[in-house]
């Protein structure tokens, strides 16, 4: 999203003094009115993803499931304006960015491009949110919530703020040339492989390879991915960080690639299985939504579709493949989102074009565009996967990541929330405080 | 012939049907309750109230079985079943007076007879 911004600020500072930068950058009143709108979406995301992936566990971590999503609006949201921004776009270096603007300083009304600072604050924090939200699905139905929350707020200020940085706050990668619209590399493959590493840290579920662990509500992993669709023209449209033309490509190419991609799974569905199936045709349109993430406003809408097909092919093939292993990335954030993003970013790097606001891609005749990709593709891999290695151990240390078995058995959404998703309210007994009982993880201990 | 009616905790479903299985255990039905056996209870609150859960789901299996059977049916489910907290469940054994199958007629012991 803002290679173009990047641009026009170097030229800024280089040639334009400071006063008539002023002038140059007036606020745009359509430019803010579509920036408000997005920002709303994008936030709705992070709702609809506590569905996507709520549907998709066992009653009794329904509840759990969600709030790993909902707790991220709060600490990740909070975190982002106190220090997460100032990391992420301070000025600083070409690795992270400083403490210029801890806490909002001197972030106010005065424009960042065309739109009021504070606007750019909360759309880039709508990122933030989702993509620490993302990684729960990999840690689902066994993470103990407290030590949850503390990995995610490390995890905004430690990974996600600086990877940002690198792309889109004037690092090294931004530098590179690499073509990351609206967050295949930042928001995807960081999250997929911080998942990916958090599930290998945690370990599966008590249950995983001995009983079938099936979805509980496939109604809400269909509406989840609804909302996530609608919300992701926010996402990649608002990335334009403008009402314009690229606006309007980034919206089109947001409709079309996850559509590409739906057909492309289906039919792999049917000649794997037999079957269309319902959770498929979900998954196939978050799929679709990641890889068309990075490549949104640089690809001609026809780009998107033949994009949108081939990414459904990995990603198909790695879940089917996942299933069978050890490896208990429970809701597969790392095929969804790992390799989606992976696809997205180097098919940015072969059909980029000049003519739909991009630099030149393979098919232009510039291979060396997908080396790029590549590169920035490994740096976030790496460093996301090393990073949350270290914290989720260094969680470890002070408290326990996971939950006991009984715990587990018994469900999360009693042990840690002392709540139902589905309570009858039957045989319920209203207590006073007084009666109110010393339990532990939700049970009253036998005396 | 007898009714073997069995509680059990929900999360040991799996295990005890493939118990039954193993056993050549094949008809049965299984039906989602809820009741109370003297076990923990659960404590929840919400929006301030708290309060403390005195029924559990449980799970309740009726097989219909000839007497050669009863003894193994009973000995799979208590092995299946066994977690050794307080709330694994009961099994009771009831006399039966007649069965029969809807579809051919057979009576008694041919209708608990599997086919296979």
């Amino acid at each position: 999203m803002f290679r173009r911004t990047v641009c026009f600020m170097a030229v800024l500072m280089v040639f334009v003094p400071a006063a008539f930068a002023q002038e140059a950058d007036a606020i745009s009143g359509a430019d803010t009115a579509w920036l408000l709108v997005s920002t709303a979406l994008v936030l709705l995301m992070t709702p609809a993803l506590a569905f996507f992936y709520g549907g998709l566990v066992r009653s009794k971590n329904a509840l759990n499931t969600m709030m790993m999503s909902f707790v991220a609006l709060g600490v990740s949201g909070a975190l982002w304006a106190l220090l997460g921004y100032s990391l992420a776009f301070g000025e600083g270096s070409a690795w992270i960015g400083d403490f210029s603007m801890a806490a909002l300083k001197g972030v106010g009304l005065e424009p960042n491009g065309t739109i009021p600072s504070l606007l750019f604050m909360a759309f880039q924090g709508t990122f933030a949110i989702i993509t620490a939200a993302l990684i729960s699905g990999a840690v689902v139905e066994r993470m103990r919530f407290p030590s949850y929350m503390a990995f995610i707020a490390l995890w905004g200020l430690l990974v996600y703020a600086p990877v940002c940085h690198w792309v889109w706050g004037g690092g090294w990668i931004g530098e590179m040339g690499a073509l990351d619209f609206a967050g295949g590399a930042v928001v995807h493959v960081n999250a997929g492989v911080a998942a990916m590493v958090a599930a290998l840290v945690l370990g599966a579920r008590k249950d995983y390879g001995r009983e079938a662990l099936l979805p509980h509500n496939v109604p809400f992993v269909l509406l989840g991915a609804g909302i996530l669709w609608f919300g992701w023209f926010g996402f990649n449209g608002g990335s334009a960080l403008a009402a314009d033309g690229i606006a309007a490509l980034a919206l089109v190419n947001t409709m079309l690639a996850p559509a590409a991609c739906l057909v492309a799974w289906v039919f792999l569905d049917y000649f794997v299985t037999k079957r269309i199936t319902a959770v498929g045709v979900a998954t196939a349109i978050v799929v679709g939504l990641v890889a068309i993430t990075p490549a949104a406003g640089f690809v001609s809408p026809t780009g998107a579709i033949a994009l949108g097909l081939i990414s459904a092919f990995p990603s198909y093939l790695l879940i089917r493949w996942r299933t069978r292993t050890k490896l208990d990335d429970s809701l597969d954030v790392f095929a969804a989102h790992g390799v989606g993003g992976i696809s997205g970013a180097l098919l940015t790097g072969v059909f980029a074009s000049v003519a739909f606001g991009g630099a030149e891609g393979m098919i232009d005749g510039n291979a060396a565009q997908v080396g790029i990709q590549a590169v920035s593709i490994l740096a976030v891999a790496g460093y996301s996967g090393i990073v949350t290695f270290l914290l989720l151990k260094f969680i470890g240390l002070f408290a326990p990541l996971r939950a006991d078995a009984q715990s587990e058995g018994l469900g999360m959404d009693i042990s840690a929330h002392g709540e139902e998703a589905y309570a009858t309210g039957e045989g319920a007994v209203l207590l006073n405080d007084e009666e109110a009982p010393e339990h532990v993880n939700g049970l009253i201990s036998v005396t | 012939m007898k009714l073997v009616k069995a509680i059990i905790r929900p999360d040991r479903l799996p295990e005890v049907l493939r118990g039954l299985y193993a056993a050549e255990v094949y008809g049965l039905t299984v039906s989602r309750v809820r009741g109370h056996g003297g076990e923990v209870e659960k404590v929840e609150t919400y929006r301030g109230t708290t309060v403390k859960m005195e029924l559990h789901d449980k799970i309740m299996l009726d097989i219909g079985v000839s007497e050669p059977f009863v003894d193994r049916t009973v000995k799979a489910i208590c092995e299946a079943a066994y977690t050794g907290e307080v709330g694994d469940g009961k099994i009771f054994v009831l006399p039966v007076e007649r069965i029969v199958r809807v579809r051919t007629k057979e009576e008694d012991r041919a209708a608990v007879t599997p086919v296979r």
